[in-house]
């Protein structure tokens, strides 16, 4: 495993777009975490400071930081889909093949790679955002701080299930610039799923229940946007803005039969295909 | 003797076109091994099955004794197919270490190779900055990286200048000299007949001929001659029930053998009759023209 692992870095380490583009999905919301956490001052007219909005206490900072650090995903996705991309335009998935690698553990090292690159944006957001909570909360109880780190853990699934997509995009396109278009081209499709669901169910509820079903919605309904929680805690008596943002396993579970889907399909279409 | 790679009845088919029909043969330890074929005869598609990057249709191959799997086996081979294929943004050192990594032996020899190739000076030059000559040694290099039970060679001068081939052909004769099995697959006959003990011959997917070159045809070769008495020589030689066509050029003649005969014996024999020889060499027919002849035959 740590075989194939080092064959990919090497791979993508060597090579200064990927290199950049790592560089980008991992800095840049490390960055905007931090700016977003001093105090801004705008030419003295106003100073603007996150921290007094109350986002930055525990336990709800991990549901914020979580939900806008993985909009930063499509970076590493670009790496994802040029990754294999790359090996298809280079031939050299075909001399990988002839000097002994087998086409599972191609498969695998793209995907081991996914899985280390989820872990090591999971930590360093964990760690982040920990510190700066730790910081600015007003509550700094063990069980208070550790309530709702479940979220980091959907963020990890997040990522792995949405780079697998990608992965799978490339593979049965070849092309990453094909393959980052039939990102849009799913989103598009599961918005026409929710409306034939309408016109079935004829309820908007329903629909979304078929949606969360739907690879791209699964993966973005595993962190509910938390933009209306902060409302909430500011207006607690009104009962209408209430919602469930929590993170479920049966959400989990869906991402999760995705990404094993994904995988799996990836392999059998590798090997089905004459090189 | 051992067997290294063996092929039982291998068929591909692309859609309707069938590139390998029904192919069998044995590549056997310690032989520099030809396939022969015009283009499109199957010889890629047949290494590209036994290399693991074509699914067959029919039939089985197995490498060494049977027991690996068809990619730990390709741990022990060295294969270069049609183009060489590199990462471009690597240096030829760092892309020799991405092959060792995958092929599970130490990086110690990547200099060796790359001195054995005449690259070491490029070594930590890009890959895409190189020549198409140069392109190709380093996947030779590449190749013999482990010490490969067989190295497998796919068009290996294809697109490159005359002392581009050179080198190449020089190398593999090296290489050969060192008993290291080789397959060559070409259609530039003088390649192979340069190079190789056995020979392969295909046509359209299927199998013409396998064994060793100077097997291929069943002929005894052929004297060319010239004397000032020629239409007495050519009626002696129509005489003669050693020779069953006699071809006359201008004022060379050609006389095809039926059994063996030394031209010393020859010579003798003429001498006796009264002709003398300004001209004689005994000859074996190319590979070229016994290819051809062995492709015309089904024609």
């Amino acid at each position: 495993m740590i075989r194939l692992v080092q064959l990919e870095l090497q791979k993508l380490w060597l090579n200064r777009t990927s290199k950049i583009l790592i560089f980008i999905s991992f800095i840049l919301p490390f960055t905007v975490l931090v700016l977003s956490s001093i105090k801004i001052n705008f030419f003295g007219f106003f100073t603007l400071e996150l921290g007094e909005l109350g986002i930055f206490n525990f336990p709800i900072i991990w549901h914020i930081t979580t939900f806008c650090a993985s909009y930063f995903k499509f970076f590493f996705a670009i790496v994802v889909v040029s990754m294999i991309g790359n090996e298809y335009s280079n031939k050299t998935l075909k001399q990988n093949l002839i000097d002994g690698l087998s086409k599972k553990e191609f498969i695998l090292s793209k995907f081991y790679t996914i899985i280390f690159f989820s872990l090591a944006a999971t930590l360093l957001i964990g760690v982040a955002t920990f510190c700066i909570g730790m910081y600015y909360s007003s509550y700094t109880e063990a069980s208070i701080i550790f309530r709702e780190v479940d979220f980091l853990l959907a963020y990890f699934v997040k990522l792995i299930g949405f780079f697998s997509l990608c992965l799978f995009f490339g593979m049965l396109l070849k092309r990453s610039a094909f393959a980052l278009a039939f990102l849009v081209i799913l989103y598009i499709l599961e918005w026409l799923v929710f409306w034939g669901a309408y016109e079935i169910f004829d309820s908007a509820d329903k629909a979304f229940h078929v949606k969360n079903f739907m690879p791209l919605e699964s993966m973005y309904k595993l962190i509910d946007q938390p933009f209306q929680r902060v409302v909430m805690t500011k207006f607690p008596d009104k009962a209408e803005l209430g919602y469930d943002y929590a993170v479920y396993f049966s959400e989990i579970g869906i991402v999760l039969g995705w990404t094993a889907l994904f995988i799996f399909l990836s392999y059998r279409l590798l090997k089905k295909r004459d090189l | 003797m051992e067997n290294i790679l063996t092929i039982n009845n291998l068929t591909k088919k692309f859609g309707y076109l069938t590139a390998v029909k029904d192919l069998s043969f044995t590549i056997q330890k310690g032989n520099v091994y030809g396939i022969l074929g015009p283009n499109g005869s199957g010889k890629s598609t047949t290494l590209g099955v036994v290399l693991n990057v074509v699914n067959k249709t029919n039939g089985d191959f197995h490498w060494f004794d049977g027991n690996v799997d068809t990619h730990d086996a390709l741990k022990k081979v060295g294969a270069i197919i049609e183009r060489p294929n590199f990462y471009p943004y690597m240096t030829a050192e760092q892309n020799l270490k991405l092959v060792c990594k995958i092929k599970g032996v130490s990086t110690d020899k990547i200099q060796e190779k790359l001195e054995v190739v005449g690259l070491l000076d490029r070594a930590n030059s890009k890959f895409r900055t190189y020549s198409l000559g140069m392109k190709q040694r380093l996947a030779i290099a590449s190749a013999l990286l482990n010490d490969p039970e067989i190295l497998i060679l796919d068009e290996p001068t294809n697109g490159l200048d005359p002392q581009g081939i050179h080198q190449i052909r020089q190398i593999i004769k090296d290489i050969a000299a060192d008993g290291t099995t080789i397959l060559l697959a070409s259609h530039l006959l003088d390649e192979v007949e340069k190079v190789c003990s056995h020979v392969v011959v295909l046509r359209k997917g299927e199998k013409l001929y396998s064994g060793r070159v100077d097997e291929m045809s069943n002929s005894h070769g052929f004297f060319e001659l010239k004397t000032e008495k020629q239409s007495e020589l050519i009626s002696i030689l129509e005489d003669h029930k050693l020779f069953d066509k006699i071809k006359t050029e201008d004022d060379l003649i050609t006389a095809f053998l039926t059994e063996p005969m030394a031209a010393a014996e020859f010579n003798k024999l003429m001498f006796d009759k009264g002709i003398i020889l300004s001209h004689l060499v005994k000859r074996k027919e190319s590979l070229e023209e016994q290819f051809l002849q062995l492709t015309d035959n089904l024609n």
